[in-house]
């Protein structure tokens, strides 16, 4: 360790090895036996449950914590796997506080709902640790489906069509698959390579190639696919990020959050990676949470997210920006940019009026020497030929879109909520409506 | 403050907690430790005969069923008697009794049912001032395969017949320790009664197998591939205990013959109940296998406090004060009618008493919008399943329908008066109701 959190400007190391490694392990350690059976023994096993209505994937979830009672985890992964295929994942990422967790009937009794995420977490775990792939593919259809995108919802559809007997190509521009499982979500979510081992293991099904390397839009062109295969499932997420527009942004100071937690998620060593001493993140979803709180675990002394709407218009959970106001990073709310100078970024006040979002007149500068955008991620390069809603491909509830022969789902898809398990849920039902339209 | 000491058949020990014949009381070290916990009495780890003492398994000798987080609710043992020599723990009990005046030492016994054997071990024991005698006609394995113990229990002429030596050849009060594997506990009390007992003590452990291995297919604990029947204990039997408690205290042929609760007594509460239908005082011995000694510290001011809130002064006011409401189905008032009623501010909207009721009982509770529960009283039979899966407590009660009202499920107006089955126009044994 030569630098600490005080030295000046963008440098790496900041902390010593030790508190990096322990910074970026992972955020809960998994339930072991015991924990679990008293965990799961909380639940009531409710009539027509609203924890499974509260899960994009319909996961029956007092089915899979009744068989964690029963002392067979393995059984809990299957039933969790059935319905969602990255049900490991989802387990570590899912806001469960919003979704099964949010619907719990204890939070009404103490507050306190069942532990599903990490129930659910310690039950695939069992699985994917014993590298068991609990499912077989059924007879070949002859039948080939090309899925674009190798992040959940291009794995998730991959998965049910290989398992339904179809055989699939997987393509991906990135070098390797797992879309924002690998590149985007905290790596204190994902710790200990968890992205990849799924991945292996998900691939296990058998009938799935996978191509990186090759994009849509590069070597690939939507009507070459149609051309080659019976369907098409595009899940390439969203690729393109908006600007902040002011006076400065182009200064070297100034990075896309998503650029920098890609660096830091695909960096092993962590400390080699460069941080500033004073941090500003400008945005007020998962993204910017993500920066905000994996700069201060590199090390950065001050950490402040700034959002130009108040606090209950941010995108965040609750969970998350508590969990950033733990890690130490400032939350300002209805204050925009107006410039970025090497000194720092001025702010506008703001409050809402009679047109909307208006400055107060009055400005503030925070002290920067590195500055994240994370003021949303947009779609990018999509085929020309595909019909468009509120800046996404325009799906049906089915997932077919305007082209006949091509389905989309995902981040790049509307009916989603930019959700791994959004994702994971359209890329399984398209996968379905394919199999029923290829009549096999 | 109320007055915990507990005069059991002449017995006098400082509170109503004795530790029951078992593990907890095999030797010196043990139930010294036990009376400077504070237990008011011990039923010494039984006795057999002189000679060389029975041998145990030295495999494992418990099973066990477990509630959520482990907690610990029925144990399940294949040990036998004492196994240590009969002047070894003669010797130690007199020396216990003489540091400990004021607390209570019984001696349990089980010989071979012959005369001699009973005539040779009385005197021995009572040289040692033990202030009784146990009697232990229940142990249900091993024992019982030498023609003793649950042998014994099992036959009432033989209860009759040792208890009538017992009484013969001591001094000293003998209580009979029954077994619960049997049809009717009333007949094995009721021979002792007949053989002069001075009390019966119950319940011994239940015939079980707790679990069996899935990989070894073999009933647990297993030893070598090979297990047996044991005798289960702890807060599962309870019930049943307390069933058996009332039976013989009820039974007109038993009333007046004092009772030792034994059962499943884990905290305060339970040892209120034992007394209250008939036991005159308790004895533990899973409850303090599981948590040590220390829990007579809640037992005694539990009972203690309780007994302050409610205005008894001594324990005796307790005993059997439940006893007059034990009756037999055929007397309980059918025209007491009650209805399941939710109180929508505790519900959490769980469902679960939809579940039992739609699926399991009288299709009562109806599942309306926005997960709201409701009871149906035309067809609530108020059977109370919906109350006992309800995970939260006074959420769900029974109200009575006031007599003089509708009970909407029949379209009967509810009588004032009393109506049982004997009296009910559908018994063709009915006396006319007058
Ligand atoms: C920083 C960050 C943190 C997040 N944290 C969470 C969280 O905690 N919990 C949560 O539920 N969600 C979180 N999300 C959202 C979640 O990651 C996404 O909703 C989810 O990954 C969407 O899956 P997808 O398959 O639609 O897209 P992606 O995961 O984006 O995958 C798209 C894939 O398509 C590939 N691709 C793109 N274009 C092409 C092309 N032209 N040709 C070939 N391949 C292409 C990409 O390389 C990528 O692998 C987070 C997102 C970000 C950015
Ligand atoms: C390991 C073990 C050994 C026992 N040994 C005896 C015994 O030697 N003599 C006896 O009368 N009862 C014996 N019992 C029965 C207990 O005294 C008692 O009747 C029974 O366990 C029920 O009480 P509880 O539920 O409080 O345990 C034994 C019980 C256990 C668990
Ligand atoms: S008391 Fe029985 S019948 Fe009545 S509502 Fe409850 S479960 Fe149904």
């Amino acid at each position: 360790m030569t630098n600490s959190p005080q030295t000046d400007g963008v440098v790496a190391a900041r902390l010593d090895d030790a508190t990096l490694a322990a910074h970026f392990d992972d955020l809960y350690p998994d339930l072991d036996a015991h924990e679990a059976r008293v965990a799961a023994d909380r639940c009531y096993f409710c009539h027509d449950a609203p924890c499974i209505t509260a899960c994009p994937t319909d996961i029956d979830i007092p089915l899979f914590i009744r068989q964690i009672q029963a002392g067979q985890p393995d059984a809990a992964a299957r039933t969790i796997l059935s319905q969602n295929i990255l049900g490991s994942m989802c387990a570590r990422v899912c806001p469960t506080e919003t979704l099964c967790e949010g619907s719990c009937v204890r939070n009404d009794a103490e507050g306190n709902p069942v532990e599903i995420g990490r129930l659910q977490r310690y039950a695939t775990d069992g699985l994917l640790a014993a590298n068991e792939h609990p499912f077989t593919r059924a007879p070949a259809t002859g039948k080939s489906v090309a899925v674009v995108g190798a992040g959940p919802a291009g794995l998730s559809a991959a998965h049910r069509l290989a398992m339904l007997g179809h055989a699939v190509t997987m393509y991906d521009t990135r070098p390797k698959p797992g879309g924002l499982n690998e590149y985007g979500i905290a790596a204190y979510k994902a710790a200990n390579g968890i992205a990849q081992a799924e991945v292996d293991w998900l691939l296990q099904i058998g009938g799935i190639a996978v191509e990186t390397g090759k994009a849509l839009g590069g070597d690939l062109t939507l009507d070459g696919l149609k051309g080659q295969f019976d369907a098409v499932f595009l899940g390439v997420g969203l690729q393109g990020v908006n600007a902040l527009r002011v006076p400065g942004e182009d200064l070297p100071s100034v990075r896309d959050a998503v650029d920098f937690i890609e660096e830091l998620r695909q960096t092993e060593d962590k400390s080699t990676l460069a941080i500033g001493r004073h941090v500003v993140v400008i945005g007020g979803g998962m993204t910017a949470v993500d920066a905000a709180v994996q700069s201060r675990l590199l090390g950065a002394e001050h950490v402040s997210i700034v959002y130009r709407r108040d606090r209950g218009a941010m995108s965040a959970s609750d969970y998350e920006l508590d969990h950033a106001a733990t890690e130490g990073v400032t939350i300002l709310t209805n204050a925009m940019p107006v410039e970025v100078s090497a000194a720092g970024v001025t702010f506008a006040y703001t409050r809402s009026g009679a047109a909307g979002l208006e400055k107060t007149g009055e400005t503030f500068t925070l002290p920067a020497d590195q500055v994240f955008k994370a003021i949303g991620q947009t779609l990018k390069g999509q085929p020309e030929a595909l019909a468009l809603e509120g800046g996404k491909i325009a799906i049906d509830a089915q997932g077919r879109t305007s082209v006949a022969g091509v389905w989309a789902g995902g981040d790049c898809a509307t009916g989603g909520e930019d959700l791994t398990v959004t994702a994971v849920a359209q890329g399984r039902d398209a996968a379905l409506d394919i199999h029923a339209a290829l009549g096999a | 403050m109320a007055d915990l000491t507990s005069n059991f058949v002449g017995i006098k020990s400082t509170n109503p907690f004795w530790l029951a014949s078992a593990p907890p009381t095999d030797k010196e070290y043990n139930v010294r430790r036990a009376f400077e916990a504070g237990w008011g009495g011990v039923v010494w780890k039984t006795l057999g005969e002189e000679g060389p003492p029975v041998v145990n398994v030295n495999g494992p000798r418990y099973g066990a069923i477990w509630g959520a987080d482990r907690r610990l609710l029925g144990l399940n043992n294949i040990e036998l008697i004492t196994d240590r020599p009969l002047e070894v723990n003669l010797r130690e009990m007199k020396a216990v009794k003489r540091d400990y005046p004021d607390r209570a030492l019984i001696a349990s016994i089980m010989v071979p049912c012959v005369e001699e054997a009973w005539k040779a071990i009385l005197p021995l024991v009572e040289e040692t001032g033990a202030d009784g005698i146990e009697l232990n006609c229940g142990c249900p394995h091993g024992m019982s395969e030498r023609g003793m113990g649950a042998a014994v229990g099992q036959n009432p002429d033989l209860i009759e017949q040792i208890t009538r030596w017992c009484k013969q050849y001591t001094r000293m009060p003998v209580i009979v320790k029954l077994t619960p594997n049997i049809t009717d506990v009333r007949k094995p009390a009721q021979a002792a009664k007949r053989g002069g007992a001075d009390a019966v003590s119950l319940i011994n452990t239940i015939n079980s197998i707790t679990s069996v291995d899935l990989d070894d297919f073999a009933p647990e604990p297993t030893i070598d591939g090979k297990g047996t029947h044991g005798g289960y204990c702890g807060p599962a039997v309870k019930p049943i205990a307390l069933n058996m408690v009332a039976e013989i205290a009820r039974d007109p042929m038993t009333a007046d013959l004092p009772i030792s609760g034994i059962g499943g007594v884990t905290t305060w509460r339970d040892a209120a109940e034992f007394l209250t239908l008939g036991a005159g005082n308790v004895q533990v011995c899973t409850a303090a296998m599981t948590y040590g000694f220390g829990i007579i510290k809640e037992m005694t001011a539990g009972l203690s406090l309780w007994m302050d809130k409610k205005g008894f002064t001594s324990v005796d006011q307790i005993t059997g004060r439940a006893v007059p409401n034990v009756t037999d189905w055929q007397y309980l008032n059918l025209n007491y009618v009650t209805k399941a009623v939710i109180d929508q501010d505790k519900c959490i909207s769980c469902g679960r008493c939809y579940a039992a009721c739609e699926d399991t009982s009288h299709q009562a509770i109806l599942m309306k919008e926005g997960r709201v529960f409701e009871v149906d009283d035309s067809e609530c039979v108020a059977c109370n399943l919906c109350v006992n899966v309800c995970p939260v407590e006074e959420c769900i009660t029974m109200k009575r329908v006031a007599p003089g009202s509708l009970d909407e499920r029949t379209g009967n107006v509810v009588p004032a008066e009393k109506g049982d089955w004997t009296q009910h126009p559908n018994n063709p044994m009915a006396s006319a109701a007058e």
